[in-house]
């Protein structure tokens, strides 16, 4: 087989062609589309639930899935910021790394219970979500700390810009590709991501193979977790407030953009590539209905047909395959 | 001189680096005694004089063994799986490992691979007995198994299967592609065969799977190479491929053990025969001391007759089932076909001759045309529904996806294509249907103390009774079975087909057999038909050819 019929059956390459096919489409409807600060801003949009998606790839990879990132992600931003308010702290580095350990020990609560228990990870992550979402409004507080309480140093993080062409650029962009890269490494050049790839694959042969399964299943809920307590503090440094109840719904955008990127949900399959692309494909579509002037009740339903269609077409693709 | 080589090899292996040269026999064990490298120590004169028939075992039973049993006993509760059992696996030999379903040889196994602990006795590994023996430790001493499912990846490809085991044992933590890619291509290279090395496995066939599997055992310094049934999911042609492989593996020092069924595969491939019957060895000689006879009364611990099915119909009546001019798709071409009443009908071909889609069109479930007709009357089948209808049963080839449900009860799998026999009304009528399992179970001769255990818990011939019984309680006029005893141990395989040529002899009923085993066909049709290509091209009569015959027209198919 050549090399590019070999490009052309990757999944990634026909969420490329439809991603360029739909811009240019935008484009001609509305060619104010291609103007920098418009590409800007949809570059921007697509950050946080970037990252959330990375999160939610390696545990789709694993065979898991993850439905408690959201929960953890306002968790850890939000008693990061009151943290910082309580102790008047002015800093980037320190709330960062406590809100990304936030995330860790709660993904690697949900490691528990999945591994030494084995529970289906769809019910450990609705349960974890639920009690960490329920403690955060009961004991810690409901109320939305806006920008007039916001640490500054968060503010002037999340909007560090950098000019191009006379656009201002989010330097969050590099923050999140410089994530992607490091997940992209880590899934196919260390020992531990292919182990991730093999546990989703088959964990008995994983097992029988060698491979730490145990070590695999706490490396991915708590790497998932870390992320998404990173990707929490970010949005609040971002959009300059501390919403408690804020990433509702966030489950089925970023499950969405991870399944339109060509990962599988049985596991064993999926690439950093293809999300990145799956994520800047739903953003766009997010990002067009609101320029249609499209209501907002009526994106939940685009949304919803895409996670269908695009699995279908996954589940189209390997039955395919197998005959 | 076959001794020498091994010895040559195991008296220069190096302590144990990662430079070793892929098929070192020794890997942090006793150095050779003597000059010769073996040592007749431990082996009894007894069994010297009265099993070496030929040269070459002589010089395996001379060395000393690899792995050695002596007297193990392995309990379950309620039961001995293994109850004092001598075994021993000499460098470089072949053995075949036989007996049926529970006889104690995957117990056997997996104490061999460090799975089992076991109970009594010894385990000696290079004549060192061993204690605490787990998957490692049998790894680290060269043993490897390959389990029926190939504990494959399905979604990696073929170069990272190859080398996950030897990046794992270096304990890496980085990966590079480009080594990955060698490994694998070395890995392919050994057993000199050419599989795309970037496909994913998911995509190869049954065959190709299984050699992934085979180089990749043979990744690490492998001294003893452990197949369960490998030859089950495999065509004829396929079987030659992987013999030829195992006797290059042979030639490479590297001992095999065979487990299986087959009988005619277990003659021609190994060149020592255990046979284990109710967790006991009962039978150990060079092959060459066997026939089928012996393996099966030695397995079963009776004589299994070889009758012959008789057909006494009347070749110009109308005939059960007529099929003219039958197009499938691509797959099945012009197919003209006829089953008289009684007539039990082989039909066998490679892989992808088209057998299966034409069994799959006469069932309703692969679009179709041409003329089908049922003790004359015309049918339109375009769907299973249409053929339960008309009297066509259909018993699949994986009864394990297709054809049980295994988290069911026996009564509830017996009834499922029968539901309407056990109704009042619209409600189940739970005592009738309890009534027509116990029936089944009974006609069917299902070992199980009652119908309510789960069906995923009989053992396979039990499941494929099950699977052929709910067919007779619709009342078929036509049954089609796609390899009806495969995986089925010999004993259980035998009643299997005694019912169904009983079945076609006692109500007229016509069957289809779809088949791999030759000697199955040839003991159970009257006729043999062989597809190639979706065509029939040769209409045997089963009671003049001969098994070599059959196997020599399957062979020269391409």
């Amino acid at each position: 087989m050549t090399a590019l019929a070999k490009l052309l059956r990757r999944s990634e390459t026909a969420v490329l062609a439809i991603l360029i096919v739909v811009m240019i489409v935008i484009g001609v409807i509305n060619p104010a589309f291609w103007q920098a600060d418009n590409l800007f801003n949809l570059l921007r949009a697509n950050v946080v639930i970037g990252i959330m998606a990375l999160s939610v790839l390696t545990v789709m990879i694993s065979g898991g899935i993850d439905v408690s990132f959201p929960a953890f992600a306002v968790a850890a931003m939000y008693l990061t910021v009151i943290a910082m308010n309580a102790w008047g702290y002015q800093g980037v580095v320190l709330p960062f790394i406590g809100a990304t350990l936030i995330g860790l020990v709660c993904g690697l609560a949900n490691a528990v219970f999945i591994h030494t228990f084995r529970m289906i990870p769809l019910i450990v992550t609705l349960g974890s979500a639920s009690v960490v979402r329920g403690l955060l409004l009961g004991l810690v507080g409901t109320s939305i700390i806006n920008i007039d309480r916001m640490p500054p140093s968060l503010i002037a993080f999340g909007s560090s810009t950098v000019d191009v062409g006379g656009s201002k650029l989010s330097l969050m962009i590099f923050i999140y590709l410089g994530i992607a890269v490091l997940m992209w490494l880590f899934l196919t050049r260390t020992m531990a991501g292919r182990g991730v790839f093999a546990y989703g694959d088959d964990a008995e042969s994983a097992k029988r193979v060698g491979f730490n399964t145990r070590r695999t299943v706490y490396l991915v809920y708590g790497l998932a977790g870390a992320l998404a307590g990173f990707a929490g503090l970010l949005h609040a440094s971002m959009i300059w407030l501390a919403n408690p109840r804020d990433f509702v719904g966030y489950e089925l955008d970023v499950i969405a953009a991870v399944v339109l990127g060509g990962a599988s949900i049985f596991g064993g399959r999926g690439s950093v590539f293809g999300t990145i692309l799956g994520v800047f494909m739903l953003t766009l579509i997010k990002n067009s209905l609101i320029i249609m002037r499209v209501d907002n009740t009526w994106q939940g339903v685009v949304v919803g047909c895409v996670i269908v269609i695009a699995t279908a077409l996954t589940a189209w693709r390997d039955r395919k395959a197998l005959v | 001189m076959e001794h020498c080589r091994v010895s040559l090899k195991r008296g220069n292996a190096p302590g144990g680096t990662a430079a070793r040269p892929p098929f070192h026999l020794s890997r942090g064990f006793a150095p050779p005694t003597g000059t010769a490298g073996f040592s007749a120590r431990s082996v009894p004169l007894a069994r010297l004089s009265r099993r070496s028939s030929r040269p070459e075992i002589e010089a395996h039973i001379m060395a000393e063994p690899l792995i050695e049993l002596r007297a193990v006993t392995k309990r379950f509760p309620g039961m001995k799986a293994l109850d004092g059992v001598d075994f021993r696996i000499f460098p470089e030999e072949i053995v075949c490992l036989a007996g049926e379903n529970g006889s104690g040889k995957s117990t056997l196994i997996k104490i061999v691979s460090g799975i089992y602990d076991f109970d009594e006795g010894e385990l000696l590994i290079d004549g060192k007995p061993v204690t605490a023996f787990g998957p490692r430790d049998a790894i680290a001493s060269g043993i490897q198994v390959i389990y029926q499912d190939f504990s494959l990846f399905p979604s990696l490809t073929v170069a990272e299967n190859l080398a996950l085991n030897r990046l794992l044992s270096e304990s890496r933590t980085f990966v590079d592609p480009e080594h990955r890619r060698r490994l694998g291509a070395e890995a392919l290279a050994r057993l000199d065969v050419e599989i795309d090395l970037d496909a994913t496995v998911g995509r190869l066939s049954t065959a190709d799977r299984q050699i992934v599997a085979i180089a990749r055992a043979l990744m690490s310094d492998t001294r003893l190479l452990i197949m369960d049934e490998p030859t089950t999911a495999l065509t004829g042609r396929e079987v030659d491929r992987l013999f030829a492989i195992v006797r290059e593996i042979q030639a490479k020092g590297i001992a095999v053990l065979f487990v299986s069924h087959k009988m005619r595969e277990m003659l021609e491939i190994s060149e020592r025969i255990t046979v284990f019957r109710n967790g006991r060895k009962v039978e150990e000689g060079p092959t060459a001391e066997f026939n089928e006879a012996r393996i099966t009364r030695a397995m079963t611990g009776h004589d299994i007759g070889h009758e012959r099915h008789v057909w006494a119909g009347d070749d110009d009546a109308t005939p059960r089932l007529s099929v003219r001019g039958l197009n499938v798709g691509d797959s099945v071409r012009n197919i003209d076909l006829d089953l008289h009443r009684g007539e039990i009908v082989g039909l066998s071909g490679l892989l992808g001759s088209g057998r299966t889609e034409l069994a799959m069109a006469l069932f309703g479930m692969e679009p179709h045309d041409g003329d089908i007709r049922l003790d004359g009357m015309p049918l339109r089948l375009s769907s299973v529904q249409d053929a339960v209808a008309a009297g066509i049963a259909y018993v699949p080839e994986d009864r394990l996806s297709e054809g049980l449900f295994m988290q069911q009860s026996i009564a509830r799998n017996v009834i499922a294509s029968a539901i309407g026999r056990a109704t009042r009304g619209p409600f189940l009528d739970q005592g009738r249907l309890m009534q027509l399992a116990r029936d089944i179970v009974s006609d069917m001769r299902i070992a199980t103390p009652d119908v309510d255990k789960l069906a995923g818990q009989l053992s396979g011939g039990n499941q494929q009774r099950v699977v052929i019984g709910r067919w007779l309680l619709t009342g078929p006029k036509v049954l089609i079975l796609n390899g009806p005893t495969v995986g089925v141990d010999v004993g259980s395989k035998a009643e299997i087909h005694r019912r169904i040529r009983d079945l076609a002899a006692g109500t007229g009923l016509a069957v289809l057999m779809i088949s791999d085993d030759v000697p199955e066909l040839i003991q159970n049709c009257n006729r043999i038909l062989l597809m190639h290509r979706g065509e029939i091209i040769d209409r045997l009569d089963a009671a003049s050819v001969e098994e070599d015959d059959i196997h020599g027209r399957l062979k020269g198919l391409r």
